[in-house]
């Protein structure tokens, strides 16, 4: 396999506001690198919703984000509390949010959903009170 | 129809001077819940929101939206206003209430999905 272009981002924690800066970064970058406009916001919506899940739900994480000609693979990492039951967790509607997060407009019960949706893989491991460690990737339309 | 237009019909304050009002729009969605957007809208060109955070502006900027319309009277912040002018997106605000935007806008020609 070629050699991935690569970038990496940190995630913080404490800063609701500031979620989405990796997401719209790399979208405005992939945009530059002639990457297809469906794939690019399969890309950006699924990103943002790890991103979003980072900042609400795991006290912040590390994205890294891999650019193949062919694909680009993205893994959030996180050391946060960690999902119990992953199928739940997938299940559209159901969300572990706070009516704190709610107000803010997420917390729908579809971001893990969505990121299987946007994506053409996606695995997600995760041990309680380890962390969690997603992997997706989209592919690239010639 | 053209954002101009929007703000016409809803008597919006136009937030994004720098940010032309002249892109014509078809479609478009209202909503308070970004994970909503995220999910179910598909080529919505306006976003309609109650909501105020700068997460509207993300939302709208990963789903390639050219305008957000912030109904009963929010006004978005200046982080806001940052994102939107940063990420081509014209923002108006109106004090008429949701239900109102959507009707008045449905009954002008914009579609959902």
């Amino acid at each position: 396999m070629m050699d991935a272009i690569k970038f990496v981002y940190t995630v913080p924690g404490d800063d609701f506001s500031a979620a989405g800066q990796a997401s719209a970064d790399l979208k405005s970058k992939l945009k530059t690198m002639g990457v297809d406009p469906k794939s690019l916001r399969n890309i950006a919506i699924s990103l943002y919703e790890g991103e979003i899940n980072l900042a609400i739900h795991a006290g912040g994480g590390q994205i890294t984000v891999l650019v193949y000609p062919d694909k680009v693979q993205m893994f959030l990492d996180d050391e946060g509390p960690g999902i119990a039951d992953i199928p739940l967790a997938m299940t559209e509607g159901y969300s572990g949010a706070s009516d704190a997060v709610r107000s803010l407009g997420f917390g729908a019960g579809m971001g893990l959903p969505n990121m299987k949706k946007y994506t053409d893989e996606f695995d997600i491991q995760s041990t309680v009170g380890q962390g969690t460690h997603i992997k997706m990737a989209v592919y690239l339309k010639d | 129809m053209k954002i101009k237009d929007i703000a016409a019909l809803l008597s919006a304050q136009i937030l994004t001077p720098e940010i032309s009002v002249e892109t014509e729009v078809h479609t478009a969605c209202g909503s308070d819940m970004m994970s909503d957007v995220l999910a179910y809208v598909k080529d919505q060109a306006v976003l309609i929101t109650g909501l105020n955070n700068p997460q509207v502006i993300r939302t709208a900027d990963m789903m390639d939206m050219v305008c957000v319309v912030y109904v009963r009277g929010k006004k978005p912040d200046r982080l806001s206003l940052e994102l939107a002018v940063k990420s081509n997106i014209c923002v108006l605000c109106t004090d008429m209430p949701m239900f109102s935007c959507c009707g008045i806008l449905y009954d002008n020609g914009l579609r959902g999905a």
